[in-house]
This record gives C-alpha cells, structure tokens and sequence, in this order.
C-alpha cells in the first residue's frame, strides 16, 4: 500500500485537483469536438455546402462538393516578338 | 508548414496524428505516474509531499508555455493575418487557463504543509494569479465579441501586452525575496534535484507536454468546424430569405 506520510490529505487533494481539472478539460474538448462534427454532418445531409469546399484534400469531415472541374484554358495567342528600336 | 495554414489541410493533418498522439499521452502518464507514486523516494527535508511537485511543475511550465503560444499566435493574427494563428490563440486559452489553475492550487495545498499557509503574497505567486487572470480575461473577450476576426485582433492585442508576465514570473524568484523556492531544474550550473526526483518530474512534465499538444489539436480542429458551421448556417439562412423572396 503507498505510504504518503503525515501530509497524506494534501498530496491526495493535489492529485485529486489535478484528476478533475485534466479530466473535466478532456471532457469538454472531446464533447465540443464531437457536437462540431455532428452540426456539420447534419447541414451536409440537408445539401448545403461550402463554396469552397475542395474534393482533392480527404478528411473526415471534408464536404463533397458537386461543383465541376474548371474547363481547360484555351492556349492564348501571343504576339510575335517585335525587335525593340535601340538607339544607334 | 505553409502548406498547413490551408485549414483543410491542418484537418487532415489533425486525423492523423490524434490517435498516435493519444496513445503517446496514455503511455507517459502511466510511466509518470507509476514513477511519481511508487519509485519516487521521499525528499529529505520535505518528505513525501515532494510528490506534490511531479504535477505542480509541469502544470506552472505548460501554463506558461500556453501564454508563449498565445503570444506568437497574436503576431501572426496581427502581422502575418495566418488563418490558423486566430484559431490556435482561442483554443489555447481554456487549456492555459486550466494548467494555471492546477498549479496555484496544487500550489498551495504543497505550501500549506511546507511553508504553514496556503497563501502569501509574494511575486511568484502574484504573478501567477495574474498570468490565470490574463487567461480568464482572454477567454471573455473572445466569448464577448460575435464576429471572430474582431475578436481575434482584440484578442491579440491583450495577449501581446499580457506576454510580459511570462519573463516576471520566470525571473520573480531572482528579482525579489521570495517565499517560493528559487529556480531548481533550468538554471545556470544544472538542476539542484536529485536525477532520482529529477527523472519522474521530466516524464511528468512529457506527459503534461503532450495532453496539451493533443488537447490543443482536438480544440483547433472542433475551432475550424465551428466556423464552418456557423458559415454554412448563414448560407442556410440566405437560401432561405432568398426563396421567400
């Protein structure tokens, strides 16, 4: 059995506080994660979707877009290059 | 890292490395806390409420180094306009706010057996409070001010003037007479703890290191969904003022 000594109470508190605290953050950080991921999945399944969602980059939580590829461009026409007048 | 100032990116980046990361935090809590329990042998003078330290410390040291990471973010809201620095400014706080909070409690509950009261008023431990407080006060602000990007820049402006509070409380125990013990692990001429001590308070202060990092992703990650959604919400509204019209 672990031995704490006459200040047992103290050095069980501190852990006890540390306990709570880290445990009551993990808690709120995971639950705040998993409510996000729900209201996105939710208005996703209702067919709104970012603009600038982007369907190359794959994540859990990446909206599929309907948007389609950009047609190609057509290739531009350049001007010949004209000789520049140099002084003499 | 250009590459991860796109938020998708970081998402994806997110994914990944949580489950490792979570795996790393459990693996070095337990090794820590078996280390700072079972193994660890009582301090001379203080006996076994040195014990006390294996959380205090890591604690005082990530609260801190949350500030430090508040503080570059709040330069690259505020120069650089990085889209992430907002969003990694916000989370940290909560988290900041927490690890400060452990330490001025644990702190005190090692102070009252060691010192014969849970509280004074000296510089390590004022500036402490202060460093908690600056926290509460950036976590406020945030939640006073709807719109991110103002929120943000406010933010950051209190967090830069506030970053002058990480040196006084690192150098307070030198500046003034102190009830608080000087600096023993980071100091000139190395640590003054004993390697048998020394060991579990650096598996400690790892595990501590990686619950943030970890803790930190989670939020940033649920941070950038929450814009999302509420980006996607007023879309959903337009969409609707739209076919009333």
């Amino acid at each position: 059995m672990l031995d704490l000594g006459t200040h047992a109470s103290f050095i069980i508190a501190a852990y006890a506080v540390t306990f709570v605290a880290v445990g009551a953050l993990v808690a709120a950080t995971l639950a705040d994660d998993r409510a996000q991921r729900r209201k996105l999945a939710e208005l996703e399944r209702l067919g709104i979707r970012r603009r600038s969602a982007s369907p190359t980059v794959k994540t859990s939580h990446s909206i599929k877009t309907t948007t389609k590829p950009k047609a190609a461009r057509a290739p531009v026409k350049r001007k010949p290059a004209t000789p520049r007048k140099t002084r003499s | 890292m250009i590459s991860l100032a796109n938020p998708t990116r970081f998402l994806s980046l997110v994914d990944r490395v949580v489950p490792w990361l979570s795996a790393v935090v459990v693996i070095l809590l337990g090794v820590g806390l078996y280390l700072s329990l079972f193994v660890a042998p009582p301090d001379y003078q203080q006996g076994e409420t040195v014990k006390i330290m294996f959380v205090h410390v890591p604690a005082a040291w990530l609260s801190m180094l949350g500030y430090t990471l508040i503080a570059i973010a709040a330069l690259g809201t505020l120069i650089w306009r990085h889209p992430l620095a907002d969003v990694a400014a916000k989370t940290a706080a909560p988290i900041g706010a927490t690890f400060a909070f452990i330490a001025l409690v644990t702190g005190s509950l090692w102070g009252k057996p060691m010192w014969g009261t849970y509280w004074v008023w000296d510089a390590r431990l004022t500036s402490m409070l202060i460093l908690f407080l600056l926290y509460l006060g950036l976590i406020a602000l945030w939640q006073a001010i709807d719109e991110p990007g103002r929120a943000g820049r406010a933010a950051a402006i209190l967090g830069l003037v506030g970053a002058i509070n990480i040196p006084i409380i690192k150098f307070s125990v030198d500046w003034w007479n102190t009830l608080h013990q000087p600096e023993s692990v980071f100091r000139m001429g190395g640590p003054t703890i004993d390697p048998s001590l020394l060991t579990p308070l650096f598996v400690m202060a790892a595990a501590f290191t990686a619950l943030f990092v970890l803790l930190h992703l989670i939020a940033m990650r649920a941070e950038i969904l929450r814009r999302r959604v509420h980006a996607l919400q007023q879309t959903q509204v337009e969409h609707a003022a739209l076919a009333e019209a």
